[in-house]
């Protein structure tokens, strides 16, 4: 019992690590349906910018500029010509990834780095360390301000407006460009601010974001795209599902068992927890 | 006749240049790389298939060409250990061989689960996954995942799959010594008999009914639903296809180049053959097979010559590739033949 307790907030901070991750592709993949695998590498971004930084409340915001950045060029440079072809969009952007895992590698050597967590965060109360409870509350924090953003804002309202109907929303006067430059930062920024957030829980390096990237997509396809509830549900469930399966069977059929859950789950649900209705065809 | 000479003529140049001029001229270390490109390309043809015709991007054919390359390497470590343990084994401490390796023991089986192991595995996974319409990217994403699964496995199971090293130390292969030339000579001819084949077969099963309504459903899935097709099961039929092939060419990997271990067929790996299919020229199948073998060759080139910059010069390639010639390479030739005859 106690070890099944113990589990717990390991469960619930994979989890709020995969929603921040998952939060950013809630924008790029899920609003504008670009699979970005660039995504893990600005997780990375934003772990090397704690690094330079050595202060972590700063690096928060700091981060956020500097993947969401990134983002932005590269939707500029060339996302923005392939709107449309999902699939090219995936191979081109693992192509930046490589490279932009490569250029990591050669500014800041091959080696994992570690960043100094700020006191204030170790100890803990009880079973929940500071540093696991902190990323939970991030996560929430996260949640609330794209809920925030996209439901309270002229500008959140403007992006699903284009989200549901592209060329209605640019007949009504919307500059889909500017719609898409805006989403690109800010999920990519979430990127870098889920980066961050990883240094409380391990080493960085510049492989850090590939561990995450392919559960932080299984949570957008369990959760249903561009849908903030099931990306928050579906982030809870995997890191639950995670951690307790490696728990009771051993870290090496974890994931499969992971993956096969999934399966059974689309099974039920193939469009994901919840889904945007569409008569549209193929 | 004249029509299907002159149809025939470009495969038929390069049948003869891959199975005379190339072992004639290519020094044994060279030729030994040919035929790894050439087990790469045998993968390629299965992802021209079901990615080109098909539509269905799959990121994890890494976890096919591994069932087939594992299925061989058990084999061969079997005869080796001659009714003892295999090596890995003992080191890991393990004392009574695993049931799931006693019929490795005899090579017909080996041979045919490297096939129709990833075949089944395609056909669960397909029939599941198609039957419930999730599609493009999402199929992509799942591929994907089932790679990373699939070498967690492997590493995990130390004892059993001989862990992150894999295995290697394999010496002789149906009683042909594996260090010979002759024999690596052969089986560089045994591969590129069998690319060869596989490619008329698939050419003769995309020009026929079948390939014409895998076409159709890649272009509009829910039309020919309406039509009173299954579209699930054409998908589902064309990923074990796909499937089968890379099982294969992992079987025939394992004996030319000495080693299977789980970073040969990740994520990773997965992604690489895609993208030369993508530079060679998905939409057509031996533009599928010149990507694999082209970018085969540019990564031993290029990792001799400075090994950090691979990552950079591939990265950017792709990058190029899909952002000016989305058709690939021959995509290019084709649109300079068409410039010069007008």
């Amino acid at each position: 019992m106690s070890a099944f307790v113990n589990q717990l907030p390991i469960g619930l901070s994979i989890g709020a690590v995969l929603l921040l991750i998952a939060l950013g592709l809630t924008f790029t993949f899920g609003q504008m349906g670009v699979i970005n695998m660039a995504h893990g590498e600005f997780i990375m971004a934003g772990a090397y910018t704690a690094f330079l930084l050595q202060n972590f409340v700063l690096a928060l915001p700091a981060a956020f500029l500097v993947a969401g950045v990134m983002g932005l060029i590269l939707e500029r440079a060339a996302i923005r010509h392939f709107y449309g072809r999902p699939l090219d969009t995936l191979l081109l952007t693992w192509g930046v990834s490589l490279v932009l895992q490569q250029l990591a590698r050669d500014l800041f050597g091959a080696p994992n780095v570690q960043v100094p967590a700020p006191s204030w965060l170790s100890g803990g109360v009880g079973i929940l360390p500071y540093n696991r409870l902190f990323i939970m509350a991030l996560a929430i924090a996260g949640v609330v301000a794209v809920w925030l953003y996209l439901n309270r804002t002229g500008l959140g309202r403007r992006t699903q407006a284009v989200v549901q109907n592209r060329r209605l929303a640019a007949t009504s006067g919307i500059d889909t460009g500017r719609v898409d430059m805006l989403t690109f930062f800010i999920g990519s920024g979430l990127a870098g601010v889920a980066g961050v957030a990883l240094t409380l829980i391990g080493p960085v390096g510049p492989t850090l974001g590939t561990y995450y990237i392919v559960d932080a997509f299984l949570v957008v396809v369990a959760g249903g795209l561009g849908q903030l509830r099931g990306a928050v549900l579906a982030a809870i469930g995997l890191g639950l599902l995670n951690s307790y399966a490696e728990f009771w069977s051993d870290a090496s059929l974890a994931k499969v068992i992971v993956f096969a859950v999934l399966i059974a789950f689309l099974q039920i649900r193939p469009q994901g927890l919840f889904a945007l209705r569409s008569r549209v065809l193929t | 006749m004249i029509r299907m000479l002159r149809r025939n003529l470009p495969f038929a140049t390069v049948a003869v240049i891959a199975l005379v001029a190339a072992p004639l001229l290519l020094e044994p270390f060279r030729l030994g790389l040919l035929a790894k490109y050439l087990c790469y390309a045998i993968v390629a043809l299965g992802i021209g298939l079901v990615w080109g015709k098909g539509g269905m991007l799959t990121l994890g054919q890494g976890v096919f060409f591994g069932l087939g390359g594992y299925s061989m390497a058990m084999y061969l470590k079997l005869t080796e250990a001659g009714g003892g343990l295999p090596d890995f084994m003992v080191w890991s401490g393990v004392e009574h061989l695993p049931a799931l390796w006693v019929p490795f023991a005899n090579p017909v089986f080996a041979l045919v689960m490297a096939v129709l192991g990833p075949m089944l595995i395609a056909v669960i996974l397909g029939t599941l996954v198609f039957r419930q319409r999730v599609r493009g990217a999402y199929f992509a994403i799942l591929t994907q995942a089932l790679a990373a699964a699939m070498v967690i496995l492997l590493v995990g199971q130390q004892g059993l799959t001989g862990g992150t090293n894999g295995m290697t130390n394999f010496f002789e292969l149906f009683g042909q010594d594996l260090a010979e030339d002759s024999t690596q000579r052969l089986l560089y001819l045994a591969v590129a008999v069998v690319l060869g084949a596989l490619y008329l077969a698939t050419r003769q099963l995309v020009n026929s009914r079948y390939g014409r309504l895998l076409v159709a459903v890649r272009d509009g899935e829910d039309r020919v639903r309406f039509l009173g097709y299954d579209p699930a099961l054409v998908k589902t039929v064309t990923f074990a296809l796909s499937a089968g092939m890379a099982g294969l060419a992992g079987a025939l990997f394992v004996p030319v180049v000495g080693i299977i271990s789980p970073a040969l067929l990740g994520v990773v790996p997965s992604l690489e053959l895609v993208v030369a299919v993508a530079v060679g020229g998905r939409h057509v199948l031996a533009g599928a097979v010149l990507g694999a073998v082209v970018m085969g060759y540019a990564k031993t080139a290029f990792s001799e010559q400075f090994a950090d910059g691979w990552l950079y010069l591939q990265g950017a390639l792709f990058i190029l590739v899909m952002t000016l010639a989305p058709k690939g390479v021959i995509g290019v030739m084709g649109r300079l033949r068409r410039a010069r005859t007008t």
